[in-house]
């Protein structure tokens, strides 16, 4: 049996206070109205200084805005991707920044007819206009900003709820496939599933929170973009508000996280049950129960990940991001099985854990990092090379405000890894595994933030105090939940059919 | 100097895997093992060094990553930059998305053909290639240890039919 460091226990809950007073602090200094929002731009005018006066800068910024937000009533992405543009590519056609010129040309060519649009406009009551484009900015950037503490406790909300249920999708795959080497691990598996029932239950109170008008991280939710008679009416949002409606989305919501700990529940019931039994009849049925809920968990992750995730750009949609976003938090789940099963081995806890199931572990790591690679690249190269508008606006805004994470982050997913982990010597080495481990779990990180946060903060993201403290709560609350649930049970199953071979299990 | 060697055979690769760890504590010297498939940890109980082929296939899938890179630059930007429905020619980097597929394929090609030319020649094998069986049974179902005479012949012989052989013999090799 484990017994639970008290060490370990009070870095936890040292994690969970300073993440609480993070977030605070990212809540209390999210303004409040927008009087706050004049201030916080006039001073970013003044820093940027130069040739920039606050009165200047929004005169020069007015028709492009006005044009914007009329035009795209308030999507934020939308906005954000033309918004910090336009002036830009017309003043220095060649932008070197990013890979495309041909996304920059589509872009000039939209804000031309755009402001052209504009400028009968302009002429006709151009101070009016000018004062109303000025307040609709002010408003646009404090959505944002009054979005940034609630997206940063979501994106970590979601990220430790994924990794536990990714865990429970891998743990089921090794049940169904009968693996030989797995079985001794399989009690730290449930451990770290242990804390799906508490991420679920954050993440579905964040999403009812949404659906209530707390938040405003789905823009959708917003009635007035299904009212044809109102002047933010959004065409394409209300012909999608069949599926995407609050109390439909709730419901589904409801269901995916019900069925979910339903199979944890059982599965580790009967895990528990095996042990004391005289047959294998626990066993047979914990076999079919995956395999049901694996064909219940590819359909409702896809399911998920579109509500959850791509609906935050209700404007955008991918085929494969259901795919996507299981790989990034399938690999994520595998490399803290490995981190979690390296550090009860290095406490003694884990007698039969050999260096060939680290090797095993390690290879996952590798390659399912591999297999998120390609489907990040299928995905953007896809929409790259099309360069349809009404796709492409998607990679436009994370790849001119978000450059740094959007491309770190393959760096951390797939360059370090793939040149890490492909020596098999390495694959066996603890501190190799505990370095990879970090800087893929970060980078999946970053992942699931460059998914958020381009639609919900636009270009007012930053990693401060509300991101960081979201993390560390959750990451408090993640370890004390995972290990206390290892200490209320064997470390290892003992009547599991295939507990002899893995105990035995050398590569 | 007599160039004689002992031909060990045996029917079981347990068996086998016995005499070559016994052989190896008599301090014979094994010169080669005949079997008909893989027997796992054979390598290691003769003591084998590990094969340095994965490390030549990374290699080569380094030249092939970088000829590809070089060649898809030197034709699509360097020599002639035509606007191929819109897409960016100004330098490697912009458009390198659509040279990925490219350069992954020659990638794994280089890596998979030249690390397969590599265990052909290091293990010399190659059409019409005369085959080295000392004894057409170990294709099939027999093993067959080779070890080099060295001292007491009939020492040696009983040694071998002690491990569990069902055949010892002695051969002038030439």
């Amino acid at each position: 049996m484990y017994t639970f460091s008290s060490k370990l226990k009070t870095v936890a809950i040292f994690f969970m206070i300073l993440g609480i007073l993070g977030i605070g602090y990212g809540f209390l200094t999210a303004p409040k109205n927008t009087a706050e929002v004049e201030e916080i731009l006039k001073k970013e005018a003044e820093e940027h200084g130069g040739h920039h006066t606050a009165a200047g800068h929004d005169a020069h910024a007015h028709p492009v805005k006005e044009a914007h937000t009329t035009e795209t009533h308030d999507n934020h992405d939308a906005v954000a991707a033309t918004e910090a543009k336009p002036e830009a590519s017309m003043a220095d056609s060649v932008h070197i920044d990013t890979i495309s010129t041909t996304e920059d040309t589509a872009h000039a060519a939209i804000s031309a007819e755009e402001s052209h649009k504009n400028h009968a406009a302009v002429a006709a009551h151009e101070e009016h206009e000018a004062h109303a484009a000025h307040t609709k900015h002010v408003e646009h950037v404090l959505h944002q900003l009054q979005n940034k503490p609630w997206a940063a406790v979501y994106v970590a909300a979601l990220f430790f709820m994924f990794i536990s249920l990714g865990v429970l999708a891998f743990y089921a795959i090794q049940q169904v496939a009968q693996a030989g080497w797995s079985p001794v691990l399989f009690r730290v598996m449930q451990g770290i599933t242990a804390y799906l029932p508490w991420g679920s239950v954050f993440v579905f109170i964040l999403l009812a929170l949404g659906a209530f008008h707390f938040h405003h991280l789905f823009v959708w939710m917003d009635p007035e973009l299904l009212d044809p008679a109102s002047p933010k009416f959004d065409k394409l949002v209300s012909n999608k508000s069949g599926y995407l409606n609050e109390y439909f989305w709730l419901l589904r919501a409801a269901i995916f996280i019900i069925g979910w700990n339903l199979y944890r529940h059982f599965s580790r019931k009967n895990c528990l049950a095996q042990d004391e039994a005289t047959d294998n009849s626990f066993y047979k049925k914990n076999f079919k129960l995956s395999a049901a809920f694996l064909v219940f968990f590819i359909v409702t992750e896809s399911i998920m990940s579109w509500d959850w995730i791509m609906s935050v750009d209700p404007h955008w949609y991918s085929t494969l991001f259901g795919w996507y976003v299981l790989m990034s938090f399938l690999v994520s789940g595998v490399t803290v099985i490995a981190l979690t099963t390296l550090y009860l081995k290095s406490k003694g806890y884990l007698e039969y854990v050999n260096k060939s199931h680290i090797h095993d572990l390690a290879k996952f790591m590798f390659g399912f990092s591999i297999f998120w690679t390609y489907l990040w690249f299928s995905q953007f190269m896809l929409i790259w090379y099309a360069n349809i508008p009404e796709e492409v606006t998607y990679f436009i805004t994370r790849i001119e405000q978000y450059n740094l994470p959007f491309f770190g982050m393959l760096v951390l997913n797939f360059v370090f890894p793939i040149l890490i982990l492909i020596n098999t010597d390495f694959k066996r080495l603890t501190w190799i595994i505990v370095m990879a481990g970090v800087v893929i779990l970060a980078g999946h990180y970053v992942d699931f933030y460059v998914m958020i946060m381009p639609a919900t903060v636009g270009d007012r993201w930053f990693i401060g105090f509300a991101e960081i403290g979201s993390v560390l709560f959750f990451l408090g609350l993640f370890i004390l939940v995972v290990f206390t649930a290892l200490t209320k049970s064997p470390l290892l199953a003992k009547r599991n059919p295939f507990i002899e071979e893995s105990k035995h299990f050398h590569y | 100097m007599s160039n004689k060697v002992i031909y060990a055979i045996y029917n079981d690769d347990d068996v086998l895997m016995d005499a070559v760890k016994q052989t190896r504590a008599a301090h014979h010297h094994i010169e080669e093992i005949f079997t008909p498939f893989p027997v796992h940890g054979l390598d290691k109980a003769m003591g084998i060094a590990p094969t340095r082929l994965a490390i030549c296939a990374f290699i080569y899938g380094v030249c092939g990553l970088a000829f590809a890179t070089w060649m898809m630059n030197n034709i699509m930007i360097a020599d002639w930059p035509q606007d191929i429905g819109g897409k960016p020619s100004f330098s490697y980097i912009e458009n390198m998305p659509a040279f990925v597929p490219v350069m992954f394929e020659m990638t794994v090609f280089f890596a998979a053909h030249l690390m397969v030319l590599t265990f052909y020649m290091r293990s010399r094998l190659w059409p019409f290639k005369s085959a080295e069986n000392p004894d057409v049974r170990t294709t099939d179902d027999h093993f067959l240890m080779e070890v080099a005479v060295h001292g007491d012949e009939n020492e040696m012989i009983s040694f071998f039919q002690n491990t569990g052989a069902v055949e010892v013999k002695v051969i002038e090799k030439h």
